[in-house]
Formats: structure tokens, C-alpha cells, sequence
């Protein structure tokens, strides 16, 4: 199982072992991973389960669909290079060892 | 701060955010959260969509694992009716004879189905789709069904027809209207959809009233229309909206009129009981102020995240952007602000690419805006909108017109410098 680890704003980590197929927002959300909110569900529809994926990392994670990167317009912290969203990383095992960094809002 | 904790009534979308929003916001007193569904609270969007199609198990439904609760001290309840609120006493009684005592009340008893004035109603293979239990029982009867009529051409309705469709069934949905989504869509979009829909093979009556299910024995046979005409079926679901749940309240005697009636920080005239999410009509600060009621997730999420400002010390009018999205098949409408009492529209894209937004507007003032297939456009709209920024008509119309900077510009609202 691939391990991604959050990073709050405050500096508090959170480790956790993902099923292959499963998405970064899915995990973080069923753990109780404060900073995720992921209102709609995972439809790509309401940006925020926005995360910043550690800049050296970035080739780990699977290629932005056009929809992701138009909701990415949308989020309430600002978007960054390296800005995703959490339901569109679905985990792979290329992606074990990944580390996200939660924004300062999700709403 | 209330000593005797706070109670949360109901445990949908609204119910569990005020839960788990009031821990994250520091509160640390007791929090029960009362759910009368069996199980652990779940999302109810993918119901219609991914859960109905099979796509995702009931594991990806759940808002949290059980350890959340447990982790955060959240006392949840599930499989439990409140019967009625003592005010005086600050107790609510549940159905078993317990009490619970309050500090505060948190009434998030959502909406039910509404069931229609007809003959056959109760017939077998007559279904609705609203709570889990509704969908596995439609699930079922999906794969053996053929014949499917809808009764209401909503967006549960719609999200419905493009499932069955997509299992090769049979469809004809029956409206009483002209057009479809026409209580939340402009006239574009609902000719659009409907368009979409028949392509697909869905086929549609409109303005036709149903006036019984007649069944074959105890199954259900067909549906019959005020013409007389016949529509055969071995399922038929019925989509026409929902009643929200005010009776308690209204027993406790706080005002329901079309929802619990709240003021701008959603609390009842009753300074201990707030109202939240789709059974709470509240002065909408996108609609003038108006009562509003409106049955979205955002909404849900967005007046319980309110109320645990409210219970943590940190007051604030409920002043939220209204969004709504709707997955049918293929396409995605997704709707920032209400478009209620819009009388003209603007296109920005064309219909005929798949890709469009609808700039929906009273006079000169652009209320919503919606858009199919376009995410960018409602991305850029959610901003706009909720920053009180306006754009013209001749702007919207206009392709080469940056939507992107109108959004971000510096905000537009009064006093701003």
C-alpha cells in the first residue's frame, strides 16, 4: 500500500497507508484528517480537497485532466504550481512516499 | 458556554458537519449527534449517480470511519427518533423515553420524499431515491426492470433516467411542466438537457399529469395520464421534491413555513435552538434577504459550519454562495447563485459544442450563472458572485471578455477601498 503523508498549516503529520485505487482526498476524509473537505464527494465539483504536493514529488502524481485544472481556478487558498486536488490523486504504487501540504482554507 | 452540550438532531450532510465543525473549532463540551437511518452517516450525492451505477461500494459513501466519532467524542446515535422537544426544560425525548438535555439544539432533520396524492402509490415497484435504503431497494429492482417511468423531471429524476439508460432500459419520464429542472434551470438549459436526455433514448411527456399507478395484483403495471393514455412499467420512481421535516419544531411551537424559520445567523425565535441545511428557510443574503430554503450539500455544509461558529464565541451572519451541481451521464451542470426570478439570459459558449455557461439575470443585475461542461466558467462564477462582482451582459456574451479577471479583480462590495 502506498503511504502519502499530510501536512497541516499547523505542522502536524499524518501518515496513512492507501489502497491502491483509492484517492488522496478518499483516505484523508475516511481518517479524519482535518483540512479536507471535499464537499461534493469527489466529482470534481467543488475544489476543496485542494493540496500542495511537495515540489520535488510532483512527477509522482497522475496528469491533471482538464476539469481539475479549471476547478483548481476555483480554490478558496491560492493556487500554486503545485497545486492539486485531493480526489484526482488516486493512489498507485508509484506514488508510496508521497507528501501533500494542506492549504490555510478549504472554504 | 452551555454546560448540558449540544444535541444535534438529525445526521445527514448538515447533521455532521455541525458535529464534526464544532470540534474543529475548539468547542469541547458533550456532542450528541441523533440519526434515525441505521449506520454510520454517508453522502448522499453519489447515491443517484456512482452508488446507483455500482461504481463505488458503501465504504466511499461514509462521511467518516467510526473511529472519527469515537476520536472526536461525538455521541452518534444512529436508528433514533426524537419524538418531541421540551423547550421549557431543554430536553429533547426520544422515541425509547430517554431525554437528552441541551445546552443548545441543532434541528437538522433534512427533507423526506414527497409522495404524491395517487392511486397506486403504494404499489410494489413504485420507488424513490433519496436515502440509502431507497437506493439499494432501487438498485435491485434496476437490474430485473425493463420498463421504467419517472415521475418529475428534477435532478434526481434526471441523474436516474441517465443510469437506467446506461443499463439499456427503457425510459419515459413524465412532467408536469414544459421542460425539465424548470424550479432551478433557465430555459436554455433545461431545452439542453432535455435535448441530451433524448438522444440518449430517454423519452419525455411533458405538461402530462399523472393521475393513477395501476398495478397488475400487488406489482405495479402501468402509469395513466390525465388523457387517458397508458404508459406500461414494471418500475416507476417518483422524483417530485420533498417535504421538509418541520414537525418537530412546529409541535414545539417555533414557526415552519416551507422549512423551520431562522434568522440571519439561523437561529430559531428560540435563542437555544438553531435550524440547519434543508429543513431551514433562512433570509437569504443572495436572494434579498427573502426566506429561502434550499436542499444542496454546500448549503447543508456551509449553515452547519455557520452554527459552530456561533456555538465556539465567533458569531457571523450566514451570508454563503449558493451552488448546486447535477451529474447526468455525461454532462455536468453546475449552478453558483440563485437564478430565481431571472428574466433574461446570456450565453456564453455554445449549446451545440457541449460546452456553455448561462448568465442568468433580473434587469440589470446578474443573479447566477450556470454552466455545462464548463468548470472553468463556474469556478471563475463561485468567485465572482460571492465577491458581489457583477459583469454585463455584453461582457458575458463576449468570448474574448477575461472571466477570470473579472473574478479575481478586488472585491466590489460596499465600503471596500
Amino acid at each position: 500500500m502506498p503511504r502519502v503523508t499530510y501536512i497541516a498549516q499547523d505542522g502536524k503529520e499524518t501518515a496513512l497507508d492507501i489502497d491502491v485505487g483509492t484517492s488522496v482526498m478518499q483516505a484523508a476524509v475516511f481518517n479524519g484528517v482535518d483540512g479536507i473537505v471535499a464537499e461534493c464527494g469527489g466529482s470534481c465539483m467543488c475544489a476543496t480537497c485542494h493540496v500542495y504536493v511537495r515540489e520535488d514529488q510532483l512527477a509522482m502524481t497522475p496528469p491533471m485532466n482538464p476539469d481539475e485544472d479549471a476547478m483548481l481556478e476555483g480554490t478558496a487558498s491560492p493556487r500554486r504550481p503545485n497545486s492539486r486536488l485531493g480526489c484526482q490523486l488516486v493512489a498507485s504504487p508509484e506514488m508510496d512516499g508521497l507528501v501533500v501540504y494542506l492549504p490555510e482554507t478549504q472554504t | 458556554m452551555p454546560d448540558a452540550g449540544i444535541v444535534i438532531v438529525g445526521a445527514g450532510h448538515a447533521g455532521f458537519q455541525a458535529a464534526a465543525s464544532l470540534r474543529q473549532h475548539g468547542y469541547d463540551g458533550h456532542i450528541t449527534l441523533v440519526g434515525d437511518e441505521p449506520g454510520l452517516p454517508y453522502q448522499r450525492p453519489p447515491l443517484s449517480k456512482d452508488y446507483l451505477d455500482g461504481k463505488i461500494g458503501l465504504d466511499l459513501l461514509l462521511m467518516r470511519s467510526e473511529a472519527f466519532y469515537r476520536d472526536h467524542r461525538i455521541d452518534y446515535l444512529p436508528g433514533t427518533t426524537v419524538a418531541d422537544i421540551d423547550r421549557a426544560g431543554r430536553s429533547v425525548r426520544l422515541a425509547s423515553g430517554e431525554r437528552l438535555p441541551y445546552g443548545h439544539l441543532v434541528l437538522a432533520t433534512g427533507a423526506r420524499n414527497r409522495v404524491p396524492p395517487l392511486p397506486g402509490v403504494e404499489l410494489d415497484g413504485v420507488c424513490y431515491l433519496r436515502t440509502l435504503a431507497d437506493t439499494d431497494a432501487l438498485r435491485d429492482r434496476l437490474a430485473a426492470a425493463e420498463r421504467i417511468v419517472v415521475i418529475g423531471a428534477g435532478f434526481i429524476g434526471l441523474e436516474f433516467a441517465a443510469v437506467a439508460r446506461a443499463h439499456g432500459k427503457h425510459v419515459f419520464i413524465v412532467e408536469l411542466t414544459d421542460r425539465v429542472m424548470g424550479r432551478v434551470a433557465s430555459v436554455p438549459t433545461s431545452h439542453f438537457f432535455a435535448d441530451a436526455h433524448r438522444r440518449t433514448g430517454v423519452e419525455f411527456g411533458f405538461g402530462a399529469q399523472v393521475v393513477r399507478i395501476a398495478g397488475h395484483g400487488d406489482k405495479v403495471d402501468h402509469v395513466e395520464l390525465a388523457g387517458g393514455e397508458r404508459l406500461a412499467a414494471d418500475l416507476v420512481l417518483i422524483s417530485v421534491g420533498v417535504v421538509p421535516n418541520g414537525e418537530l419544531a412546529s409541535a414545539a411551537g417555533l414557526a415552519v413555513a416551507n422549512g423551520i424559520v431562522v434568522d440571519r445567523e439561523l437561529l430559531t425565535a428560540d435563542p437555544n435552538i438553531s435550524a440547519i441545511g434543508d429543513c431551514a428557510a433562512f433570509p437569504c443574503a443572495h436572494a434579498d434577504g427573502q426566506p429561502t430554503r434550499l436542499e444542496a450539500v454546500q448549503n447543508a455544509a456551509d449553515h452547519a459550519r455557520c452554527v459552530a461558529d456561533r456555538i465556539a464565541g465567533k458569531p457571523h451572519p450566514y451570508a454563503a454562495l449558493p451552488w448546486f451541481w447535477s451529474e447526468q451521464g455525461p454532462l455536468r451542470l453546475q449552478i453558483a447563485g440563485l437564478t430565481t426570478g431571472h428574466n433574461h439570459t446570456v450565453l456564453r459558449g455554445d449549446p451545440e459544442s457541449g460546452e456553455f455557461s448561462v448568465f442568468c439575470y433580473k434587469g440589470d443585475a446578474l443573479l447566477g450563472i450556470e454552466s455545462v461542461n464548463r468548470p472553468a466558467d463556474h469556478a471563475h462564477a463561485r468567485r465572482l458572485l460571492a465577491g458581489g462582482r457583477q459583469v454585463t451582459p455584453d461582457q458575458a456574451a463576449d468570448a474574448d471578455f477575461d472571466l477570470r479577471a473579472a473574478a479575481t479583480a478586488r472585491p466590489a462590495l460596499p465600503g471596500a477601498s
